[in-house]
């Protein structure tokens, strides 16, 4: 889960990490108020999760309160890169003298952590990194030793940080640290880590993911969730536990296991070029289980979503065996039916592996309407995308 | 013959005791494998009854291993535990830890890499978020479904369950040597590349089939490896052309960020090495049942 800037900066503040003072504000009005209690000029800042917002205009200073009103009228509800400012953060103003930039981060090839740090900050690191990779400090950090003031001291000087700015930048690296192991973090960013007139190394900006794997660890990360910006359907399915993304396709999918699930949904891509288009509506993964109340949960999803046509149930019985799965799919339509949900939708099932054949007679004897069964992974495909092309 | 994994191979399974590691155990013996006991520190010096095999529980990894002689450890412990039993794993100098647990928070997984790094490797680490790894006939060791194929020479590494079970199961009829799922998360234990290493250099497996999936460069740094070390034919497949950018699909490392980690890149990638790639695992399957039929 990525932060918000302010959520970040929040973060970093119970860290004991130097932030600006700011206060966020979802309208026009409490972006006025936030400026009038802070002191000076402000800066207001589009919070979205996407980079490049200063270049789209999302960030703008401003000298006084009623300034800072006009200009969270211009960012309030502007669109960057797709997603939509609902607030913003009126922060304030720092004395810049240079900025730099840092990350703690987790390198996935070589199975260790990372610490970046440069004094070209304030731009896109990763152009920095290629068009002066000298100017870059990578330095691998493990986890079994992690990173003391020292250590800190060490990164910010190969980041060609100046003397005058290695001590805040050490305190501040060495927080920081704490908030990456601490938060479960994968990634911490502050570009840019400034140098201010008066000498002190502050974050100006703020980047942080979480790890999703850590809840169990870390219960007031939920708290974090922008359940306002949650795609609804995806929303619901999350509290019936279901593993569901929402695409712009028509062809509802439910499969059992990431892999074969995300290979289903490029397979149907595949099928539906020759049906106008066709493309999957979702990615939903029931697991192994598969069980009838699963099943059940994941087509009354997958039905509510008004683009779908068809749906693609495509299931290879490993663990559990395609009889288990097909008395699943039967149960499912008896439970959708209690529910007064009616399958207004053709399904077309796929069920290879274990008991495949005893699965599809378990499905062919009961009969039920609008479901077809197809033996291969392709012409199921195939065969829903047509269904989905011919119900557009 | 087969990697990593043989006939031989004595099996105990931490987590033997709870509801997956039983279910599996079960399904392990059944399958063949020499399962000799597990651990759990609580139940130790009891026994528990698979279908009329009686296992011992020990307390430590340790103690399993000086009792069984055991070289592979399965670990079904839930992700709050996991890092302290692979750890305890590394400790006892086990050749073999298959992590099967999903969840696992990447912070445990990146520190037990580190931790076995520090002992030399002596152990390697299958896992974590994977189904294990199977030497169909020979043994089986994690929650591959072991009658969905046969022996064979074709050798399999795969970060997907389902499409490893699928693609057995398409080519049940050639059969395999062994069939590894390295898995999902965005840090592993066992590579592509090591998988690739182990079957160029093992007399019974003749061709490679790899999958690959979003997210990461795993596929790419196996591309640069088949070019220069791998002679056998190599057969792949990439999942997740048509996943958008900065969603998770479902495994915690499937994810395309920027323009990195998709799964047109990793193609082209393979392609480029000489690799053939199916669309469809069906069509992968075709493609590496031409290359066997032509040897």
């Amino acid at each position: 889960m990525d932060l918000f800037e302010h959520q970040a900066k929040e973060l970093f503040a119970e860290y004991g990490i130097p932030v600006p003072r700011g206060v966020v504000a979802h309208t026009v009005d409490e972006a006025r108020a936030a400026a009038e209690e802070l002191t000076g000029r402000v800066v207001v800042k589009a919070q979205v999760k996407t980079g490049g917002r200063g270049k789209a205009g999302g960030v703008k200073l401003a000298s006084d309160a009623p300034d800072a009103e006009q200009k969270a009228t211009e960012i309030l509800g502007m669109d960057i890169k797709g997603h939509t400012v609902h607030k913003v953060l009126v922060e304030e103003a720092s004395a810049i003298a240079e900025e730099y930039y840092f990350s703690f981060l987790l390198d996935r090839a070589n199975r260790t952590f990372l610490a970046i740090c440069s004094a070209a900050g304030g731009m896109d690191i990763e152009e920095v990194a290629h068009t002066a990779p000298d100017k870059v400090a990578k330095v691998p950090v493990s986890p079994l030793t992690g990173v003391d003031r020292e250590h800190a001291r060490e990164i910010a000087k190969a980041g060609g940080l100046p003397e005058a700015a290695l001590d805040g930048a050490a305190d501040l690296i060495e927080k920081l640290w704490a908030v990456f192991v601490d938060e479960d973090a994968t990634l911490v960013e502050v570009n840019p880590m400034i140098l201010t007139a008066d000498g002190e190394v502050k974050a100006l900006d703020g980047k942080v993911t979480l790890d999703d794997n850590a809840g169990f660890r870390q219960a007031e990360h939920e708290g974090y969730a922008d359940k306002a910006a949650e795609d609804p359907l995806e929303a619901r399915a999350k509290e019936k536990d279901l593993n569901y993304v929402k695409l712009d396709g028509s062809v509802g999918i439910i499969g059992n296991g990431a892999g074969l699930v995300m290979s289903t949904l490029d397979v149907v891509a595949y099928a539906g070029e020759q049906f106008g288009g066709q493309k999957p509506a979702n990615f939903l993964d029931i697991g192994g289980g598969a069980s009838a109340e699963v099943m059940a949960n994941g087509l009354e999803i997958v039905l509510s979503d008004p683009s779908v046509k068809s749906v693609f149930v495509n299931v290879f019985g490993g663990i559990t065996a395609c009889d288990a799965v097909a008395n699943g799919i039967v149960s499912a339509f008896k439970l959708l039916d209690e529910r007064g949900e009616t399958v207004t939708h053709p399904l077309v099932v796929r069920l290879d592996g274990n008991n495949a054949t005893l699965g599809r007679q378990i499905l062919s004897d009961a009969a039920l309407s609008g479901v077809e069964l197809v033996d291969t992974m392709d012409d199921a495909a195939k065969r829903a995308a047509e269904l989905a092309a011919v119900g557009a | 013959m087969a990697i990593w994994l043989t006939e031989n191979s004595k099996i105990i399974v931490q987590g033997m005791t709870g509801s997956e590691g039983s279910k599996h155990t079960r399904r392990m013996l059944k399958a063949g494998a020499k399962v000799v006991g597990g651990t759990n520190p609580r139940k130790a010096g009891t026994t528990v009854d698979f279908d009329g095999v009686e296992l011992p529980v020990f307390a430590t990894v340790a103690e399993a291993m000086a009792a069984t002689g055991a070289d592979v450890t399965v670990i079904f412990v839930p992700p709050a535990g996991t890092k302290t039993a692979v750890i305890e794993a590394i400790d006892a100098g086990i050749p073999l830890a298959v992590v099967i647990t999903e969840g696992v928070p990447v912070h445990d997984s990146t520190e037990f890499w580190a931790y076995a790094e520090s002992k030399g490797n002596a152990t390697r680490i299958i896992g974590p978020n994977c189904p294990g790894i199977a030497s169909p006939g020979a043994s089986n060791a994690g929650i591959i479904p072991a009658d969905i194929t046969s022996a064979g020479r074709i050798g399999l590494v795969s970060k997907s369950g389902t499409l490893t079970y699928q693609l057995m199961y398409e080519l049940r009829d050639v059969g395999f040597s062994t069939a590894v799922g390295i898995g999902g998360d965005p840090v592993i234990g066992t590579t592509h590349i090591d998988a690739l290493e182990a079957f160029q250099n093992d007399p019974g497996t003749e061709a490679i089939v790899m999958i690959g999936e979003i997210g990461g460069d795993a596929e790419e740094r196996a591309a640069a490896y088949i070019e220069k070390h791998v002679t056998k034919p190599v057969v792949a497949y990439v999942a997740g052309f048509t996943a958008p950018e900065g969603k998770t699909m479902g495994h915690a490392g499937a994810i395309v960020s920027g323009s990195a980690g998709t799964a047109q890149a990793k193609k082209e990638a393979l392609e480029k090495v000489g690799v053939r790639v199916g669309k469809t695992p069906s069509e992968t399957a075709r493609l590496m049942r031409e290359v066997m039929r032509s040897r």
